[in-house]
């Protein structure tokens, strides 16, 4: 066992061995009170070897933490499980809780997407994590344990670990929270991590550096990382095995370049296509993957997939494809250690080398079928609104926009003890027909801007003019009437429609304020629903009969009713999957096209940023750093802040992402009610660090003002130097 | 009228069309058959409603098909057991127990089935205004609440007993309802509050929708479930309420007749002659458990992490 840890992660070669965890036909199925059961697994066959990094990739509902917490025996009582988990010698599914919690926490350790609920909150993180190590090793001391927990805080990167293993988990950022949880996962050199969507919860930048954490805890414990996600980018650069979950089925298995370059399944290559892709954003239409996955109480026979995929045939109707290898067609060697005719038989699949699970894989593989046959990139729209844009009013126009919220300690007369700056001095300006992107971490005041403009009162300071008129001084009426124009799609579409009503008065509410009569109100939702590709005998069905993409076009329909000027776009992909998203990017695409519709959008996903808007502001701590044409912003940051944003965010190309060199960000968002002198970005600005004293001292004292820079705004004081992250960035067009 | 024409639009969205193309799997089932599906699996809600039913039924049917009139005497059978005559016997002076529970259990089920609903749509009102509309005017009817519920409501209604002692016992339905839905407010108030953050109420809010409407369409309805719970355990309470305060003589004045002012004209005799304390008692007993079983069983139904369903 000790060999392998001295090898580098393991490799071709070294996969003879007894893999570490080996997972057979595993399948788990829920019984419903009064219904079918749900068949959330249906035998999946998975290996994972020693020091292996193998990402599971899946839409919700496919199965992906089910099959990974039945792992870790942290599945309710009710679950049936069936099938084979051998770890290490050990037959997981035979073992009592007992034996389990014997394993748990020492030989296989889990990191959990919420960090917030993962840790307690009335013990100090140090102490929890002295715990995790206390409890697997009674020989150690309490004071032992407690300095390696401290030694274990300092390696996954938080600073000043004595002083914060004494702070209780809410005195943690997010991405602290995360690193105190590897740091416990580590504390008893586990042989197998398993993390589940990690990093969903975090920002951009601390997702990397998370990621970075994990590499370093894999590096040093030798243990394999199963890494449970949605997004193709995280696993791109750090897996070494990819394996891709369909409706509680694995549908792709193989290494991270084979199912990136070359996938056998249908369905993966929807995924990759369908994924924006920072390289090429903004210069093709992204290729849609419709529809959504299967219920999995009653699955339909054949292949779950079938409904959804545009090369199906009859016979994907009918039978279920097993996985099996492909590989041979394409170069003409058979996969060294694979029998083929044993790889038909599900008692014992391969599961090593590249397999997938489609009847056409053969073709697939083979290049008969190209990935462009299966899913056709949709064709550029004409560009019908390429109207002059200067000198027309603009849609929206925001000056020197600023929102403070008092802090006050809170005793029974509350004192004010501090300020929290959500927007301080924000200007902007949106062309009619035109996209702007608004791009931050969370916390940096992007929510709070769009609710200024949304809630339509008179600002702290600074203007708002929406088609020229200033809503400051405007009357209710004119307000009002203003509200026609200014509409809003929310993130999460499961919350922003309304679960009791059906969705034609959903889309039609808008209308019911204006006074529209019934009749009109009908005809005007028929049109809408068909304007977002919806069928208009739809009307009278209740929202929870829809997927998330189609509630995301209902929300957009419902914006769209009240005939817009502008739309506010508060992330309004980011709550989807990742096959539904390019539809619903696409979508407004058109309609922004067809209706002249302005956007204002606000994202944190850089991609579709640069895929839809034309112009991009990047907000930090409440302002804006850098405001400007979104080819311009991407192809050359001028600020550091950029830079860094546009570097973390992860591609999903296995062979881009591992050559990349990233400008990682020091620490988190500090809070927006630190008093920071000069440059608010100067702690924990990468470039800062690099800079003589002397340019130092004048971050330290000046607050840089924003400045042109040829045609893009920065605020830096320090443009001209910002070449010394170069080498990170990626693909300028 | 919006929230009439909501209503007319889900009527009519009667029988559905099949979903095209994607959608390919069974329809999923909407909230309220799911709620009846689990409630009909329920063997609690069976007993509680066929229980309810029988009751209602008996009090409203059972005085027409019984010869003897409650409030006349039998001077020939005066203070006897259960007999042929009269099936629960008779009291001191000769009034048929049969007869008086019947209309004892008519007034205390008309009293609860009013007073109980009235307390929650008091409660909907006040804690959806306070809760969404916040500020000074949350304050007031935070203020009001805390009040009434540090004020002895019972005691209160000891002594405002002799005010409504000319009035009808339409009164004493109104003033057990007005002390009676200040927990619920509570509870809704933080509902709405939470309600009010989320996306579909903003949505509205960004919209122009006046406050009355989005109260009306998107807050109230996404907490009826909460709401008739409250309603089918406040009759309940409100059975109880009134029982005490007529058994301790505040309640319902002779000669109206309640199922508290017969057991506190036969606790006396319980021990004598249990009939006249027995009979009332048992027949309270069974309606209170009957609808205790529904209110029960609907909680569990709506509320899927509550009692039984919690793993």
């Amino acid at each position: 066992m000790t060999d392998f840890q001295s090898l580098p992660a393991a490799q071709g070669t070294t996969r003879r061995s007894t893999p570490l965890l080996k997972v057979r036909n595993l399948s788990v199925t829920f019984p419903q009170r009064g219904g079918p059961p749900v068949n959330a697994v249906r035998g999946i066959s998975y290996d994972v070897h020693e020091g292996e990094f193998l990402g599971i990739v899946g839409e919700s509902g496919s199965g992906k933490s089910v099959s990974s917490l039945a792992l870790m025996g942290l599945l309710p009582s009710s679950a049936q499980i069936t099938g084979d988990i051998d770890f290490d010698g050990h037959k997981l599914l035979e073992m009592n809780d007992r034996q389990l919690s014997g394993l748990r926490g020492r030989d296989i350790s889990m990191i959990f997407q919420d960090p917030l609920s993962a840790l307690t909150p009335v013990y100090t993180v140090g102490d929890q994590i002295a715990e995790a190590l206390l409890l697997h090793d009674s020989a150690l001391s309490k004071q032992a344990a407690r300095s390696r927990a401290i030694e274990l805080l300092k390696v996954v990167g938080i600073p000043a670990p004595e002083r914060r293993a004494k702070a209780f988990p809410h005195e943690f950022s997010g991405g602290m929270r995360q690193r105190a949880m590897i740091a416990m996962s580590i504390a008893n050199d586990p042989k197998l991590i398993v993390a589940d969507e990690p990093t969903t919860a975090l920002d951009v930048t601390i997702q990397a550096q998370i990621l970075e954490v994990l590499e370093k805890a894999k590096e040093l414990t030798g243990a394999a990382v199963v890494l449970i996600t949605h997004d193709l980018g995280v696993v791109a650069g750090h897996a070494d095995r990819i394996a891709v979950m369909y409706a509680g089925k694995l549908v792709e298995n193989g290494s991270t370049a084979d199912v990136f370059s070359d996938p056998h399944m249908p369905y993966s290559i929807g995924l990759l296509r369908s994924v924006p892709n920072m390289q090429t954003a903004g210069t093709q239409r992204l290729v849609p993957l419709e529809g959504r996955p299967p219920s999995l109480t009653a699955l339909p026979p054949g292949c779950p997939f079938a409904a959804r995929c545009p090369i199906a045939l009859d016979i994907c109707r009918e039978v279920e494809p097993l996985l099996a290898s492909h590989g041979e067609f394409a170069d003409g060697v058979r996969v060294p250690g694979l029998d083929l005719a044993a790889a038909g038989t599900p008692r014992d699949q391969p599961v090593d080398s590249h397999v997938a699970a489609c009847h056409r894989s053969g073709e697939i593989a083979s290049g008969r079928l190209t990935r462009a046959d299966v899913f056709p990139r949709p064709e550029p729209l004409e560009m019908q609104h390429a109207v002059a844009r200067e000198a027309q009013v603009p849609v929206l126009t925001v000056t020197d926009l600023k929102r403070h919220f008092p802090l006050t300690n809170g005793g029974l007369f509350s004192r004010r003890i501090g300020t929290v700056r959500a927007v301080d001095g924000v200007s902007f300006s949106i062309q009619p027909g035109q996209t702007l992107g608004l791009v931050g971490e969370s916390g940096c005041g992007k929510s709070t801007t769009i609710l200024e403009i949304l809630e339509m009162a008179t600002p702290q300071a600074g203007k708002i003019l929406i088609d020229g008129t200033d809503i400051g001084t405007a009357s209710r009426a004119e307000r009002l009437k203003l509200r026609k124009d200014v509409q809003i799609v929310f993130q999460d579409p499961m919350a922003a429609i309304d679960p009791r009503l059906p969705i034609g008065e959903v889309i039609g509410e808008p209308l019911t304020v204006h006074g529209v009569g019934r009749a009109e109100r009908r005809a005007r939702v028929q049109e809408l629903l068909d304007l977002v590709g919806l069928d208009p005998q739809m009307a009278d069905r209740y929202p929870h009969e829809f997927s998330g993409g189609q509630r995301q076009r209902i929300g957009i329909a419902r914006a769209l009713a009240t005939n817009p000027r502008l739309v506010v776009l508060d992330e309004p992909v980011s709550a989807l999957d990742v096959s539904i998203q390019a539809g619903v990017i696409n979508l407004l695409e058109d309609l922004k096209e067809q209706l002249g519709l302005s956007y204002l959008f606000v994202a944190h996903d850089l991609a579709i940023v640069r895929q839809i808007a034309d112009t991009v502001a990047v907000m930090y701590l409440g302002r804006i750093v850098e405001y400007g044409p979104v080819a311009e912003v991407f192809a050359r940051p001028r600020h550091p802040y950029t830079q860094a944003l546009i570097s973390a965010a992860p591609i999903p190309d296995p062979a881009i992402e591992r050559s990349r060199t990233r400008v990682l960000l020091e620490g988190d968002l500090p809070s927006p009610t630190e008093e920071i002198t000069g440059c608010n970005f100067r702690t924990r600005c990468p470039l800062y660090r690099l800079l003589d004293p002397a340019a130092q001292s004048l971050c330290t004292t000046d607050d840089p003002p924003l400045v042109t820079h040829d045609g893009v705004d920065a605020a830096c004081h320090h443009v001209d130097r910002n070449r010394i992250v170069d080498s990170a960035l990626v693909g300028a067009p | 009228m919006s929230i009439v024409e909501g209503a007319s639009a889900t009527l009519a969205a009667g029988p559905e069309p099949e979903p095209p193309s994607v959608v390919m799997a069974r329809k999923p089932l909407s909230r309220g058959r799911l709620i009846w599906n689990r409630l009909a699996h329920t063997p609690r809600f069976w007993i509680g409603a066929v229980a309810m039913g029988t009751i209602v039924l008996w009090a409203v049917l059972g005085p027409v098909f019984y010869p003897i009139d409650a409030f006349s005497r039998d001077p020939l059978n005066m203070g006897m057991g259960p007999t042929q005559l009269h099936w629960f016997g008779t009291n001191n002076i000769g009034q048929d127990i049969y007869a008086q529970t019947l209309i004892g259990l008519q007034k205390s089920l008309v009293i609860g089935l009013i007073a109980g609903p009235l307390g929650t749509l008091i409660a909907a009102i006040v804690g959806s205004v306070a809760g969404y509309l916040g500020g000074i005017v949350d304050n007031v009817l935070v203020w009001v609440i805390n009040l009434l519920l540090v004020l002895p409501s019972f005691i209160l209604l000891v002594i405002l007993s002799p005010l409504f002692e000319d009035l009808s016992w339409i009164f004493l339905t109104v003033f057990l309802a007005g002390f009676s839905w200040m927990i619920m407010a509570q509870v809704i108030r933080s509902q709405t509050r939470s309600l009010r953050g989320r996306d579909f109420v903003k949505a509205a809010r960004y919209m122009g929708v006046p406050m009355p409407t989005i109260l009306a369409r998107h807050i109230i309805p996404n907490l009826a479930s909460l709401l008739i719970i409250d309603a089918t355990l406040g009759v309940v309470a409100m059975i109880m309420a009134e029982t005490s305060l007529s058994y301790f003589g505040f309640g319902i004045r002779a000669p109206d007749v309640s199922l508290g002012t017969l057991l506190s004209e036969g606790t006396a005799a319980a021990v004598t002659r249990p009939w006249l304390f027995v009979f009332p008692a048992g027949v309270l007993i069974a309606t209170l458990f009957a609808v205790s079983l529904i209110g029960d069983a609907l909680r569990d139904a709506v509320d899927p992490t509550s009692g039984v369903n919690r793993d």
